[in-house]
């Protein structure tokens, strides 16, 4: 470990901070559906989109009418997706003439896609024409982002609302974020990416001649447009299959540190904008302190574990950190801290191969997935997982100061906990039953390159990053078949929509109360025990659930390490 | 609670029907109530029949002994349980033994002949005639006569009460007794729906609902169980990865040590005992809910009098006008009072005996007294040609034309302001027509009553003092006794008014009442405490009654619902936190096998594999009972603003809850060892 490493981790942070509340204005005056600057500019298109869709911006929806427009609008584009893949040989923008993708693999990715998890069972550029990349997938990466963030704004609606129905409106939300939010940032920053050498260009192959004679393919394509988006709208599915491991989709260490900051950028930013929409920024930043303790401490065992190395080279006369499956030009410190952002977020893209990291190095984007990617999480997904914890914390909590608990104005009662329970357990559920299905099943046992604990945490890691729609892969797993495609489809499914509907439930509850004002004696959730707190119920209720598939995956495989054994 | 009744847990005589109740209640129609009692209670079955058919590798002695604590886990569940009716039920006997039995002298129309009939015949309506030494035989109102009662089957207070016609104490209580005099009463309930049966079924704990924090905590608690189900039920999965098996006894170990079940054994023995505890205290809630709002009461309304100070007024000081002396006004006021048998009176011959040193002992034989009536609002005396008059400053210048304009007026109306603004009430006194000066009448504020609000602010609860004094008056005692506000000559109206805008704001309010004119605010009120000698309209419209009748026990009423949420919270907290220490048990003893490295995860370093299993299944079980007092006695509750309160609990059962278990397994174990058991 070295100095330099932990002022890129701090100062990683430092930068954060000092975005956090400019994103979070702007996010606000979203929320509220106020002018922005760009209204000027963009504002005709926003009323020409309502228009040719026929749609009321400000026609107020309950939370069944929410959420049965975004289901609509997400199974829609999905069905678009899969037939875009399927047929894309007879479409346009396919100057490789690459075939149709087989029905698992157009199912397990269009699902991956409409979910923001961008779990990519194929390979990139060799599966994948322009078109489908950009109308097919790029797309998502818009829309799913727009869609994480307005169920965001819901929820907030329904921490806020006073004795109302109303959560806002699903299309106008949608439309607002993705015109004034995702592509005016993503403009820029595909500008900066191009800028940086990284390739925006419908060719679709290089052909040259190397010095040593060989005529070698250097493949191209629209990659910078894809990999604005892909960071800030913590989708993680990267043009080519090694993702920002590649010198195109991550040429230096400046678009490497960017692409860190924009995953975590609106994540921070839209926790400012929940404190002031319940009318109380320190409530935003005690979320906000909360989920950066639990980060930290990730990043800090994930570099320390790295860093660390492996004793077995070390005994062969291989000095330093552990550097196997990782970027030269990144180091240690990069790549640990890139794989903690990354798995925090619910982005999926690497920059390093998480297969190779130590055991123990490993286990952190693993458990970071396992919390739920509430750890800032996925735009919008992060902060809505968080509050159902915090809505869990709150009621404990209430409990033992003697009052029904209360948080930000609304009373936490037994529907509340009934849906907040659901919705947490979905995670656990899905993650552990499904890789327990699939250490039981031939052809579930057929995936994972390695034997024992190792093995064992391919699987492991293939599901927890699928129901937790982070899409990152451990590598090792061979998931593009049937079985592991399918299911993983139906993870990621489940994982994205069976938390997203008790979710609006419980907002649309909450905007039905009263608002409580606070008093001393109400729990106050700004200070310091209340975010002890949540960082106690995320860990213990993470930790209780997933300690025995940790025991047996990752801790075994760290322990067998430490007596030279290696899998 | 200091005063509050205190008796042994652990008699006999409610230890061994709770023992035997406790296995009546393993029934699965009981059972089922408690979601996680119930799986326990699955898991412990499986494995008594797995103990004959299952072939596993498992010594049979090893398997015998997981079931038995296994059983015992659940069993330890219904006795907290049947412990905690039981104390109830003791006192159910007494109030039925006040009830067997009750027979009625129905009155035929409106003149003196009655019948006998059976209390239980008597239906709304009907008018009874309750002599001396009769048993009330319904709860109803009295209509005509005046009686002192006992009231002792109820309150347990054997001082009698006096029970009326009209006004605000004309309630009787079936199962309380006459002892003087004769009174006619109007059946105002059913048999069977009265007061005492009201009062047999809370405390039997037969009519008990889960109030709604209790549901919410269930179903977090039925949440956790199916998490750690899913937990538990995937490991042979796993393991089977791993080349290996594991026996589905350990299993179960680990899912039931896993399982909140420490506070789900109690859960329901926490809600018993709570209503209980509130029983005891003298106070009776209709429903478990009214308890749970009591801890979240955000706005306190109190009456002055009698709450915040006591009953009468006691006066403080005499003040000449008019060039009058001193003295001259204490000896007069002090013959005006001689005959005043009302506490303000006395206080006025008190004061002038012992400051002023007067020394008339008695009145002379021809004086002549003159009564305080409410149109002159003036009680005096006559003695020769003396007339001494006090009252009312209005009206005794009312009474005298032309004194108002007098320099001595001026200077009274002056006092007069002057006594108001600190809170007191002034009374004039003239003698002959001329003004002698006032006797302050001070309000005194109860002692201890400001140490009482302070703590209520700590807890977050504001106080408002309602009073018919004027806004001068009530701002002065309002600043003595300590309150946040305070609503003067308050009529019900505005007292519902007030309520109403409370409510409006998000608060919680609690207040009590005796009068009829109360109960529209009684009935408002999210917490309302009616007094037992109030009206029957004010007992219905509340949902708490004070038998002792004393106000300020709302005070503690707060504090009780405040500790009885407290501990769920806290044991639920404990029963999580334990599971940290569990899994450092089991987890190693059940891979070790598998991968002989996770042996460095038994940090507690356990005898055996299965000395490790068996520890945390028996510290799983034993630490029900131990908890079972603080379950039942509730958790210590000081009153503090919640942040302190929060760090104070999560230390104790959080970080306790996370440590206790460590050392308790780890002496299990040796036991364990020591016995050679495993």
């Amino acid at each position: 470990m070295t100095l330099q490493g932990w002022a890129l981790i701090l100062g990683f942070v430092a930068i954060l901070l000092a975005l956090t509340k400019p994103v979070g204005a702007w996010l606000f005056a979203l929320y509220e559906g106020r002018r922005t600057p760009l209204h000027v500019v963009l504002g005709p298109v926003e009323r020409g989109f309502y228009k040719m869709a026929g749609i009321d911006p400000n026609a107020q929806q309950g939370w069944r009418r929410y959420a049965l427009h975004m289901l609509i609008f997400n199974v829609a584009l999905m069905v678009f997706t899969y037939a875009v893949l399927r047929l894309q040989f007879y479409l346009p923008g396919n100057p490789q003439g690459l075939a149709g993708l087989t029905p698992h693999l157009a199912f397990n990715t269009a699902i991956s896609f409409t979910t923001n998890t961008n779990w990519q069972s194929y390979g990139g550029e060799s599966t994948m024409s322009n078109l489908s990349q950009m109308l097919g997938l790029t797309i998502h990466n818009f829309l799913s982002a727009a869609t994480g963030i307005a169920l965001a704004f819901a929820l907030f609606r329904g921490f806020a609302g006073r004795e109302t129905k109303h959560l806002g409106n699903f299309w106008a939300d949608v439309t607002r974020i993705t015109l004034y939010l995702l592509l005016p940032i993503c403009v820029v920053y595909t500008l900066f990416l191009i800028a940086s050498g990284v390739p925006q260009t419908m060719a679709g192959v290089v052909n040259i001649d190397t010095l040593e004679g060989v005529r070698q393919s250097i493949l191209l394509g629209p990659v910078a447009s894809q990999e604005a988006i892909k960071m800030l709208g913590t989708n993680g599915g990267g043009f080519f299959n090694a993702n920002s491991a590649h010198p195109f989709e991550n040429p230096t260490a400046l678009v490497n540190f960017v692409q860190m900051l924009s995953i975590f950028v609106i994540g921070f930013g839209l926790t400012w904008c929940f404190g002031k929409a319940v009318g109380n920024t320190r409530q935003g930043w005690a979320i906000l302190s909360a989920m950066i303790l639990l980060f930290l401490g990730g990043a800090a065992v994930c570099y320390w574990a790295e860093a660390a190395g492996n004793p077995v080279l070390h005994q062969l006369g291989v000095a330093g950190g552990n550097m196997e499956g990782k970027e030269v030009r990144f180091g240690v410190a990069a790549s640990a801290l890139f794989a903690a952002v990354t798995t925090a977020a619910s982005c999926g893209a690497v920059n390093a191969m998480h297969d190779s990291f130590t055991a123990l190095g490993g286990m952190i984007p693993l458990f970071n997935m396992q919390l739920g990617e509430v750890v800032i999480g996925g735009v919008g997904a992060g902060i809505y997982g968080f509050l159902l914890f915090a809505i869990l914390a709150v009621f404990v909590a209430g409990l033992m100061v003697g009052r029904t608990p209360e948080y930000v104005g609304k009373k936490i009662e037994s529907r509340e906990v009934k849906l907040a329970v659901l919705a947490i357990a979905v995670l656990p559920l899905f993650v552990l039953g499904m890789t327990a299905l699939s250490c039981v099943t031939g052809q579930g046992l057929a995936g994972p390159l390695n034997k024992g604990p190792h093995g064992f945490g391919e699987i492991l890691y293939a599901f927890t990053s699928a129901v937790a729609n982070n899409g990152s892969a451990f590598g090792g797993l061979t998931a593009a078949t049937p079985w592991y495609d399918g299911l993983l489809g139906v993870a990621m499914w489940v994982g994205r929509f069976f938390i997203i509907v008790p979710m609006l439930a419980i907002a649309g509850s909450l905007a039905a109360k009263k608002h409580v004002p606070a008093s001393a004696g109400s729990f106050p959730t700004t200070g310091v025990l209340w975010v002890g707190l949540l960082v106690g119920i995320v860990l213990v209720l993470g930790g209780l659930t997933f300690l025995p598939s940790l025991a047996l995956g990752p801790i075994a495989d760290h322990l067998a390490m430490i007596r030279g054994q290696l899998f | 609670m200091a005063n509050s009744p205190t008796k042994s847990l652990f008699t006999a005589e409610l230890v061994l029907p709770a023992i035997k109740a406790s296995f009546v209640k393993l029934s699965p129609r009981e059972l089922i109530r408690n979601p996680v009692m119930f799986v326990t209670a699955v898991v412990a079955a499986l494995l008594t029949v797995l103990l004959v058919v299952g072939h596993d590798g498992l010594t049979t002695g090893f398997k015998l002994q997981l079931v038995v604590w296994l059983w015992l886990t659940v069993l330890f569940g219904t006795f907290a349980e049947a412990l905690a009716e039981g104390r109830g039920k003791a006192q159910a006997a007494s109030l039925r033994a006040a009830k067997a039995e009750l027979t009625a002298k129905r009155l035929k129309g409106a003149g003196h002949e009655w019948e006998n009939v059976p209390a239980s015949a008597l239906k709304i309506g009907d008018v009874v005639l309750v002599e001396t030494g009769d048993l009330i035989p319904s709860d109803g109102e009295v209509v005509a006569g005046v009686a002192s009662v006992n009231e002792a089957a109820i309150t347990g207070e054997s001082a009698p009460v006096i029970r009326e016609a009209g006004g605000d104490r004309s309630a009787v209580t079936a199962g309380t007794r006459v002892i003087s005099d004769e009174i006619r009463v109007k059946v105002t309930v059913n048999p069977g729906q009265g007061f005492l049966d009201r009062m047999i079924a809370l405390v039997e704990g037969a009519e008990r609902q889960k109030t709604p924090n209790e549901v919410a905590l269930t179903i977090l608690l039925v949440g956790l169980t199916i998490i750690f189900l899913i937990a538990v039920g995937t490991i042979p999965g796993f393991a089977s990865f791993a080349g290996g098996s594991i026996p589905v006894a350990i299993l179960a170990a680990l899912l039931i040590t896993l399982i909140p079940t420490t506070i789900a054994a109690l859960l329901s023995a926490i809600g018993i005992a709570g209503m209980d505890r509130l029983v005891r205290f003298n106070v009776l809630a209709k429903s478990g809910r009214a308890v749970e709002a009591a801890g979240d009461v955000d706005v306190l309304l109190l009456d002055k009098t009698g709450t915040i100070t006591i009953g009468d007024r006691q006066a403080s000081e005499f003040r000449a006008v008019g060039g009058s002396d001193v003295d001259a006004l204490a000896e007069a006021a002090l013959m005006a009072s001689l005959a005043d048998e009302t506490p303000e009176g006395r206080s006025i011959v008190v004061l002038a005996r012992e400051q002023f040193k007067v020394s008339v002992a008695s009145l002379p034989a021809d004086a002549e007294i003159i009564p305080f009536t409410a149109q002159t609002r003036i009680s005096g005396v006559r003695i020769g040609d003396r007339l001494i008059q006090k009252g009312a400053v209005d009206s005794i210048l009312r009474a005298h034309p032309g004194v108002g304009e007098t320099a001595a007026a001026t200077q009274l109306r002056r006092i007069t302001d002057e006594i108001a603004r600190a809170g007191g009430t002034p009374l004039a006194v003239a003698e002959n027509g001329r003004l002698l000066g006032a006797i302050f009448l001070k309000d005194v504020v109860k002692a201890g009553i400001r140490e009482r609000f302070g703590e209520l602010r700590r807890m977050g609860i504001r106080t408002v003092m309602i009073t018919g004094d004027n806004p001068l008056t009530a701002a002065a005692i309002a600043a003595e006794a300590g309150v946040d506000d305070f609503l003067a000559q308050a009529t019900p109206e505005d007292k519902l008014a007030l309520i109403r805008k409370e409510q409006q704001g998000g608060k919680l309010v609690a207040m009590c009442g005796d009068g009829t004119n109360d109960a529209p605010a009684l009935a408002q009120a999210d917490v309302g405490v009616a007094m037992n000698t109030g009206t029957q309209a004010a007992r219905e419209a509340g949902n708490m009654v004070d038998l002792d009748s004393d106000p300020t026990k709302l005070i503690e009423v707060v504090g009780l619902g405040k500790q009885l949420l407290m501990t769920r919270g806290a044991l639920t907290t404990f029963s999580v936190a334990n599971d940290v220490a569990k899994y450092f048990a089991i987890i190693p003893a059940m891979f070790v096998a598998l991968y002989p490295g996770l042996g460095v995860l038994n940090v507690m370093g356990l005898a055996t594999p299965q000395s490790a299993i068996l520890s945390a299944i028996i510290f799983n079980a034993l630490i029900i009972p131990l908890l079972v007092p603080l379950a039942l006695k509730g958790v210590a509750y000081k009153p503090m603003g919640a942040g302190p309160l929060l760090a104070r609990n999560l230390a104790v059962y959080g970080l306790g809850g996370l440590i206790a278990p460590f050392v308790g397994i780890k002496i299990i174990d040796l036991v364990v060892g020591g016995l050679g058991l495993a």
